[in-house]
């Protein structure tokens, strides 16, 4: 994989991106601002629906427990999962087991986490994503780059192209043509599914139900109509009861989309008894530890209180420049920054925190008023601990963190480094630096220093 | 009544003039102003690079500072003071003996906005200027210590001066501190979001309490051959009451 730099230069260098991303986060930030300036008592609600969170993954394990008791209780098959590829390598084995042909899947961040397609067009299942976006993404071979609008870096004439090339139908960049071509095409597969897979946003501990938000009815219809459901969540996706489902509901659709509530809103308890008209014969619960419990045990833990609306992406300014195939994983701005080298390790993740200027927009926004600027500040420092950081910038660091506490030495070294960056400036302005300001003028003239400190100034005033 | 004026390593090396227009105006308000000599940087660039055993060395020496004097500290910097404010209580948390010196000096310290606007409780600054001002809040201000309508106050005062507001107006400038070297692509493109709501604004200054998001965004300006004028809150306000 291309690096931090590369990416963000890549992304730097695409203007249709920058202006599908400026257009369409603008867009849902404002659709969210005004969904919440409609909501009476929002401080409170999202106090509390914060406090269920924590209060939750303080005592995570039990809570999971239970949760099992509740599923097995209305007749689900629960299969924990450890890894990615242990919550493939189950899903795999149920499809195998049904003889399954071709496999439905509803929007799920959690499988594209696992890289849950591969594994199974690898093991020999054909895979349909049923979510317009993710359908999109998989007719380009692209990969999504926002958790909530997975096409967001496409214009609507780039995706226009990809189904006349892909499905053979006639050019248009008509949103419904574009949204029916994918919806005749979608229709039949829907019938001929054999199992079908989807995420969880919530899991309710107190009746063992699993919450399914969607907005295009995909998911109502891959829970329903084939014979097997599979449920793949991580393990941090519950909500102790269905009166404190209420409280995220309420918040997560003004979060994401604006809307108060998504067109549909689907609670499955258990595959189809005796009676039911519909619903799967057999259902499948995969809960997914895939780096969640080492999460969990550390600085950054109150970041599984996440509940995926994609708020933080929509107002970060670093994401809306780069966009979020440059955070490089399955999770994108602030919410990628901290949960990627979370699950994943800062080993080869350790840009991501840096990349921010801690301009506080995501905290401001966040449903659950997830500390997100205090956790990148702990991941720096872990960062800097485990991993190796520039030598120039460490050394410029321990200089300048030792001759801050002695005044007079930092009085000689600061009026050095004044002498030199004066000689290199013309008009008072610098616009070549060397080192580690060289990333400043590259982009940006430098003024140069004072010919005189405010202290030399000071004391002469102070003097007469 | 005595306030101290911490001046941040950024306005003593680059912009002497922003801690000269602070002094004037609280002393205009009736303020003797004590300047500790022995203060230097409060270690902030460090803690956001992650080196909290050097931001320590820092920020322990601005304790022993200002932790030697009494009455209020005005800072002239939103961002450093949020991190007197706030980040210090996180960078010493398991130092209790240090923790203490912070939550006396934490108390005691104020941005310069928030310290003035408080001060004078809605009465007027006086002082006649005429421009038209953009004002740019500072994340750390703005978010950090949750002073969002003291400095547009105190512009609005003003006689003369004409308050715009910017597009997007509370979207970060791409400063950032090191960010703004280690990341400049990404920076780039934040500093031309701000700058280009700024041209587009028709201000003839762009204003705030920030030294850092100021030398960034002058910077792209006089790249761009802008003649908008660059100016701290108190450099304004100065100028105003001259």
């Amino acid at each position: 994989m291309p690096t931090f730099s590369e990416r963000v230069r890549t992304a730097a260098g695409q203007y249709t991106l920058q202006v599908a991303l400026g257009r369409a986060t603008g867009q849902l930030g404002a659709q969210r601002a005004a969904a919440f300036s409609s909501l009476d008592h929002s401080d409170l609600i999202r106090d509390g629906a914060r406090a269920v969170k924590m209060t939750l993954l303080r005592d995570l394990g039990r809570h999971l427990s239970r949760f099992e008791e509740r599923l097995i209780a209305n007749g689900v098959h629960v299969h924990w999962a450890e890894t990615a590829d242990a919550a493939n390598q189950i899903i795999v084995d149920i499809a195998t087991r049904r003889h399954a042909k071709r496999i439905l899947k509803a929007k799920s961040m959690a499988s594209e986490e696992t890289h849950l397609n591969d594994a199974l067009e690898q093991a020999g299942f054909q895979v349909v994503e049923t979510d317009l976006g993710e359908y999109i993404v998989q007719l380009g071979g692209d990969r999504p780059s926002h958790i909530i609008a997975p096409i967001i870096h496409l214009t609507r004439e780039k995706v226009a192209e990809l189904m006349h090339r892909e499905l053979q139908v006639p050019y248009s960049d008509d949103p419904q043509t574009l949204a029916r071509y994918a919806r005749e095409k979608l229709r039949g597969e829907f019938l001929q599914g054999d199992i079908g897979v989807t995420g969880a946003n919530f899991g309710i501990i107190e009746d063992g139900s699993i919450c399914i938000v969607t907005n295009e009815g995909n998911g109502r219809m891959v829970t329903t109509l084939p014979p097997v459901h599979v449920v793949l969540m991580g393990i941090e996706k519950l909500v102790p009861t269905l009166a404190d489902l209420d409280l995220f509901l309420k918040i997560l659709a003004r979060s994401a989309t604006g809307q108060k509530l998504t067109a549909y809103t689907t609670l499955v308890r258990g595959p189809r008894r005796a009676g039911d008209e519909c619903g799967a014969e057999e259902m499948h619960v995969v809960l997914l530890d895939n780096g969640r419990s080492r999460i969990l045990a550390g600085e950054t833990a109150e970041i599984l209180g996440c509940i995926r609306c994609g708020a933080c992406l929509n107002i970060c300014p670093i994401y809306r420049s780069i966009g979020g195939h440059a955070y490089g994983d399955t999770y994108q701005g602030p919410i990628g920054a901290v949960v990627t080298p979370g699950l994943k390790g800062l080993r080869d993740w350790k840009e991501l925190p840096f990349a921010s200027t801690l301009c506080g927009a995501c905290q401001e926004v966040c449903p659950v008023r997830l500390e997100i600027p205090r956790m990148l500040l702990s991941l720096r420092r872990a960062a800097v601990q485990e991993t190796a950081t520039s030598p120039q910038l460490k050394f410029a660091i321990k200089v300048f963190a030792r001759i801050a506490s002695r005044p007079r030495v930092y009085r000689v070294v600061t009026r050095m480094v004044r002498a030199i960056m004066r000689r290199r400036a013309t008009q008072g302005w610098v616009t070549e630096a060397p080192g580690l300001a060289a990333g400043w003028t590259k982009v940006r003239d430098l003024k140069a220093p004072a010919a005189v400190t405010f202290q030399e100034i000071w004391r002469r005033r102070s003097k007469t | 009544m005595v306030v101290h004026l911490f001046h941040t390593c950024l306005v003593n090396e680059i912009y002497p003039d922003v801690a000269m227009a602070a002094v004037r105006v609280l002393e205009r308000l009736g303020f003797e102003v004590n300047v500790p000599l022995a203060q230097t940087c409060c270690g902030q660039p460090a803690y956001n690079a992650g080196f909290h055993p050097d931001a320590r060395l820092a920020g322990r020496h601005t304790l022993a500072v200002l932790g030697a004097t009494t009455g209020p500290i005005v800072i002239p910097s939103g961002s450093c003071a949020d991190m007197l404010i706030h980040q210090y209580e996180i960078l010493f948390h398991d130092e209790p003996e240090w923790l203490e010196k912070v939550h006396a000096v934490a108390k005691r310290c104020q941005e310069f906005s928030q310290f003035v606007a408080d001060f004078l409780s809605g009465a007027s600054l006086g002082g006649r200027l005429s421009a038209r001002v953009a004002y740019h809040p500072s994340c750390h201000l703005l978010r950090g210590l949750g002073v969002r309508t003291p400095p547009k106050m105190l512009l609005q005062a003003v006689n003369g001066v004409e308050l715009v507001t910017l597009r997007d107006e509370e979207e970060c400038c791409g400063f950032g501190g090191l960010f703004s070297v280690s990341n400049p692509e990404i920076s780039a493109s934040m500093m031309d979001r701000k700058l280009s709501s700024v041209l587009q604004s028709g201000a003839d200054r762009l204003v705030s309490c920030d030294s850092g998001c100021l030398l960034h965004l002058a910077g792209g300006l006089r790249r761009r051959a802008s003649s908008v004028k660059v100016q701290h809150l108190a450099e304004i306000l100065d100028e105003a009451l001259d």
